[in-house]
């Protein structure tokens, strides 16, 4: 058997033509999020400051802290879970353990897909049709959080979904053996064995909740106000709406550090919303038993 | 057969999404008795079994046609409550497929789930004696709050049994309950089934043919989804009427 030879020959040099070809693109990502975070990190940095965190902005938004958006950006996204959190969970486990027809549920789930892929301005003009025209809850609070609410139904519902599937069927078949019934079998066996995957799901979705601007623009995010929210109908201050209004709306040239800032706050808030997710992700692995 | 049968089949047939998977199947399975049902895969004997507790009713396009009466009273009628007969057909499946709970949670699920127990006292009683039952009260009763994947495979095959038992059914279906076992494990179940069918009428799918020989009083040999033979296991396996029986249980095709 003849296996020693030349290994420069041509399929050789075609398959580490292919493997530098993956290294770069691997490398020209990295690199690019890389100079985006660093680029973000070094303007923004000069301006955080604990008083940052805790102080309302002040003299027309140069100077001063971005609290109300931090604590806006925090109360819409909360908002934002009570809405789809039970109502998108719950469409999951109709999805997966009641539906009887597959045609139906295949029908369902390109549209939520779907609806996963619209633009957030689109929900922007449905929370200000729906939320704040047609239900009159104003431009508030309230408007806002449902808008952002809609806009992370679908991976809601998807995540819970696929977190639903993990649960072996053999549970399900040995519960609904027993004599439980399908609702049983779902808040006994299904949901304690899924828990985790819904939860990741849902804390990553609040992450992307809360870096969205345009679907609270025109139904609850405000420009500037020396107020904080006092009820659902309040209008609120948001992370990144504020750096939209300090981007486009500011001429004191210390706004656009604090836009930074701000941005760099937004990141770190999405940073460890993120790692809570994975972190809940590995503690559930490492006690899964199956 | 003098006694009036636990279990008559009647002219039933069952399909998936249209495609027929059991032809004109006849039965009658005696009370307190192991009918151990064998055959080539595919051949129906598992949709039969899981007819009996209507566990297929889970699959899309799931049809039936004819009668499967449990004493006297068709599973398929109408005015079936699917979770109370689910309750009284209990099942063991092919891969033991425990709860990941403790082991007394485990037993103690069809108890909570049907309200069986009054008290903790009571509930704790029956998990013991249901344990016992299946023989591996002595094994784990020094660890009941371990988990169930704690134990042997052979172990955790008992526990589906205790676990399935504790709810006191009428009858039990057990789907290859020993196809994932060692020969150790899988002697101790079959001794534990002999022991069962005192309480329990008990129907079995094996691909093992002397599996059936060695526990089952009736055996029904299937074959492309019809039932070809059904007699007493003594004479299935010395005298076998048909020439297509004799030949797969002397191992000429399987």
């Amino acid at each position: 058997m003849e296996i020693t030879g030349n290994k420069k020959g041509k399929r050789e040099f075609q398959q580490s033509l292919g493997f530098v070809a993956l290294q770069m693109c691997l490398l020209a990502v990295i690199i690019s999020l890389g100079v985006l975070l660093v680029f973000i990190f070094v303007k923004g940095i000069g301006v955080i400051n604990p008083d940052f965190f805790i102080k309302f902005p002040e003299d027309g938004m140069s100077s001063g802290g971005i609290f109300p958006a931090i604590l806006g950006t925090l109360l819409l996204s909360l908002v934002a879970v009570f809405f789809a959190v039970p109502m998108g969970v719950l469409t999951a486990v109709w999805l997966v353990e009641y539906s009887t027809s597959y045609k139906m549920v295949r029908i369902l789930r390109i549209g939520i897909n779907s609806l996963a892929g619209v633009p957030s301005i689109v929900f922007g003009l449905f929370g200000l049709a729906f939320f704040v025209k047609f239900m009159g809850f104003g431009p508030s609070l309230l408007s806002g959080g449902l808008s952002l609410g809609v806009l992370i139904l679908p991976t809601v519902i998807r995540t819970s979904e696929e977190a639903l599937l993990t649960v072996p069927v053999s549970f399900k078949e040995a519960s609904l053996g027993l004599g439980a019934t399908r609702w049983e079998t779902v808040y006994r066996i299904i949901l304690p064995n899924s828990i985790s995957g819904i939860l990741t799901g849902i804390i990553l979705s609040v992450g992307r909740a809360a870096g969205e601007t345009a679907p609270i623009l025109m139904t609850g995010a405000t420009f500037f106000t020396m107020r904080l929210p006092n009820s659902l109908f309040s209008e609120v201050m948001a992370l990144p709406y504020h750096i939209y209004a300090l981007m486009t709306e500011g001429t004191h040239p210390n706004q656009l550090a604090i836009a930074y800032g701000t941005a760099v706050v937004l990141m770190m808030l999405v940073l460890v919303i993120n790692s809570i997710a994975i972190y809940i992700r590995i503690m559930a692995r490492r006690a899964r038993q199956w | 057969m003098s006694e009036e049968p636990k279990i008559t089949v009647r002219n039933f047939n069952a399909y998936y999404s249209g495609k027929m998977a059991l032809k004109d199947v006849n039965i009658d399975i005696p009370e307190n008795k192991i009918m151990a049902m064998i055959g080539p895969s595919g051949c129906g004997k598992s949709t039969f079994l899981r007819s009996l507790n209507r566990m297929n009713d889970l699959i899309e396009g799931f049809t039936v046609t004819g009668g499967m009466m449990i004493d006297g009273k068709n599973i398929y009628d109408k005015d079936v409550d699917v979770t109370k007969l689910r309750r009284n057909v209990g099942m063991v499946f092919q891969k033991p497929n425990p709860f990941p709970k403790t082991i007394f949670e485990n037993i103690a699920y069809g108890l909570k789930i049907n309200k069986l127990c009054k008290s903790r006292d009571e509930l704790s009683g029956k998990v013991e004696e249901s344990l016992k039952e299946a023989g591996l009260w002595e094994e784990v009763k020094d660890e009941l709050n371990k988990s169930a994947f704690a134990l042997s495979g052979g172990q955790q095959q008992r526990l589906c049994i205790a676990r399935a038992m504790v709810v006191r059914p009428e009858i039990i279906l057990m789907d290859e309950p020993t196809a994932s076992l060692d020969p150790i494990s899988t002697a101790k179940i079959e001794e534990l089934i002999q022991e069962l069918k005192k309480s329990y009428t008990i129907v079995i799918v094996t691909h093992n043919m002397q599996q059936a020989a060695r526990v089952a009083d009736r055996t029904a040999f299937f074959m492309l989804g019809e039932m070809v033979e059904y007699s007493d296991t003594s004479v299935m396996f010395t005298k076998p009427e048909k020439k297509i029986t004799e030949e797969y249980i002397t191992g000429r095709f399987g």
